[in-house]
């Protein structure tokens, strides 16, 4: 049933995860962050044999993780990383999560405390279909962004432009970027073209 | 719709250990007894066994009903059973009193083989290490090489931990349960004015009560009733209780007056008539002592270096006895030993006896975890 409309799904998180993947060595370990029901992580595992953990507040991912055999920590990412040891990870990873968080500058922090690299990923708030319903007037709704202005997790979107000057400014070193539309690689004017950010980062 | 029912009728068995047994404290148990119950089938490769261990007041009897009159079923029946959490479909689970513990186990109201007469005071001081020495003993005898999880809740729960450090290769999974990598001061303090409340009870004998034809009722009766305000969060007796009189009316006296003092009293009153103090006062012991990090300068992470196991730790939010801060300590030396280990913290206003309950989120959890558990070869 609807196996179409998996299917769909499927390829089309498949190009974020993957590039995820051919970031990592084989075999390294992983902290995912807000990881929901697990799926990157279960697709890490499978593919690189990552061993790994994710951390999720919500008590029905927490399940799902469960189901989908991936060790998962209950906690909250605003309480910081404090359960976790300096760099203990290979890497961690933060994945569409960083625009819901409140304490962005703690969070990219503790996770290169604890990471010797760091993942992170956003939808770009500079895409050029978000500019173009602001400039008719409304928030942008969109499948990257899929929430009305007045019932959201997301209280930190931000543009590429302005997560560069971000990590300049709080020296942390860009590793690679890169930018996705529809599972497309972005190379020509991301900021406008562009409709997901991934980062590799890395303390200066 | 999904199969959930109970164990049915069990009934406990005894093995016999003739080989002594040094324990922790120096002292030499030259042969005791364990009593315990089994529900389901060993499967032919026997990797499918799960022992559950008890708390402080609990026992052997986890679940079934010893007689269709039978009030209640055992203390964790909510858990186990066909279709239940801890399905006995496909596992073979055994509950066992501990020793020491006063339901058929050797303990201090069980007679010295020595002297004929019960063992009293003199029945040496056990620790949570010795327990576990004593259930592999078992595990031996029901010809169990390898459990595939060992699961309890609070001075449970440091047993399962324990066991995966006294036999890492005897374990595969540890369910930590509202637990503690060792006692704070504080909850420390607790246990301490339980024991003073039953050795300073005239009746207690120093411990030879049995030769008196008397039990220090009263003091095993304050114990249980401080115990009991520490199991409730705040919220929880408030919601029970509150301010409710018994007869609706301020007397001006110190009878029952509160609907909360009828619980305590019932409660106090119901467990001095089934539990020994001799019993309480070793099992508050054993919580007191337990602490694996301290061989290991404090350090519970090299505590846990030799730890094989997969883990799920569980803490529940209104657990102030058991706080999820004591949890995640746990977590964190696990992590630091780079262990496969999940965490839930339960939202749960019961406090620490949640771990009792059967939330449905908390059972989903525990659920879910032991499906993963692979039990090999069908019962």
């Amino acid at each position: 049933m609807n196996s179409a409309h998996n299917l769909d799904n499927l390829t089309e998180f498949r190009q974020d995860y993957a590039i995820i993947a051919n970031w990592l060595k084989f075999g390294c370990k992983a902290l995912d962050l807000g990881c929901g029901d697990g799926e990157l992580l279960r697709f890490l595992q499978s593919s690189m044999e990552v061993r790994g953990y994710g951390v999720e507040k919500d008590d029905s991912n927490w399940l799902t993780c469960m189901q989908n055999g991936v060790n998962v920590i209950q906690m909250d990412l605003e309480d910081g990383l404090s359960g976790f040891e300096a760099q203990s990870f290979d890497v961690v990873i933060l994945s569409q999560t960083l625009q819901a968080m409140h304490n962005t500058e703690r969070i990219v922090q503790e996770m290169l405390r604890v990471g010797r690299e760091a993942i992170v990923t956003f939808p770009n708030f500079g895409y050029w279909r978000n500019r173009f319903q602001l400039i008719g007037g409304r928030m942008p709704v969109s499948k990257d962004i899929p929430y009305q202005w007045y019932d959201t997790p997301n209280v930190h979107l931000c543009t590429i432009t302005d997560f560069d000057k971000f990590c300049e400014s709080h020296n942390i070193r860009v590793k690679e970027r890169l930018v996705l539309t529809y599972g497309e690689r972005i190379n020509f004017m991301p900021n406008l073209l562009g409709s997901l950010a991934m980062y590799r980062l890395e303390n200066k | 719709m999904q199969e959930n029912s109970s164990v049915g009728l069990v009934a406990p068995k005894i093995a016999h250990f003739t080989q002594p047994l040094t324990l922790k404290s120096g002292e030499v148990l030259p042969a005791y007894d364990l009593v315990y119950e089994t529900y389901g089938t060993l499967n032919a490769d026997k990797s499918n066994a799960v022992l559950i261990c008890h708390a402080l007041s609990g026992n052997h009897h986890v679940a079934g009903k010893y007689s269709e009159n039978d009030k209640y079923p055992g203390w964790w029946d909510n858990l186990v059973g066909p279709g239940r959490p801890l399905d006995t479909n496909r596992f073979f689970v055994i509950g066992v009193n501990n020793l020491g513990g006063c339901h058929g186990s050797s303990g201090p109201s069980s007679i010295n083989p020595a002297t004929g007469k019960p063992w009293g005071a003199a029945f040496p001081v056990i620790t949570v290490e010795d327990w576990v020495a004593s259930q592999a003993r078992l595990a031996d005898q029901l010809g169990i090489e390898q459990l595939a999880a060992v699961i309890g809740g609070s001075l449970g729960g440091m047993q399962a931990l324990q066991w995966t450090i006294s036999y890492p290769e005897r374990i595969r999974h540890a369910l930590v349960i509202a637990s503690a990598p060792n006692l704070t001061a504080q909850n420390m303090a607790f246990n301490e004015v339980a024991r003073q409340a039953i050795m300073t009870d005239p009746e207690f004998y120093d411990g030879h009560y049995y030769e008196h034809d008397t039990v220090p009722r009263r003091g095993l009766r304050i114990a249980r009733m401080l115990g009991h305000i520490t199991y409730l969060s705040d919220d929880a007796m408030g919601a029970k209780f509150g301010r409710k009189l018994r007869d609706g009316e301020i007397k001006y006296g110190f009878g029952v007056e509160f609907e909360m003092e009828s619980y305590l009293r019932y409660q106090g009153d119901k467990f001095a008539g089934e539990f020994d103090a001799n019993t309480y006062l070793r099992m508050t012991r054993a919580l007191d002592y337990f602490d694996p990090a301290l061989t290991h300068g404090g350090d519970l992470s090299a505590a846990l270096a030799k730890a094989k196991a997969e883990f799920l730790v569980v803490s529940f939010t209104s657990d102030w006895r058991f706080s999820p801060a004591r949890s995640r300590e746990i977590v964190k030396s696990l992590l630091d030993n780079e262990l496969a280990v999940s965490y839930a913290e339960v939202t749960a206003a019961h406090g620490h006896d949640a771990f009792l309950m059967p939330d449905p989120h908390y059972h989903d959890i525990l659920r879910t975890y032991l499906q993963r558990i692979d039990t090999g070869s069908a019962p």
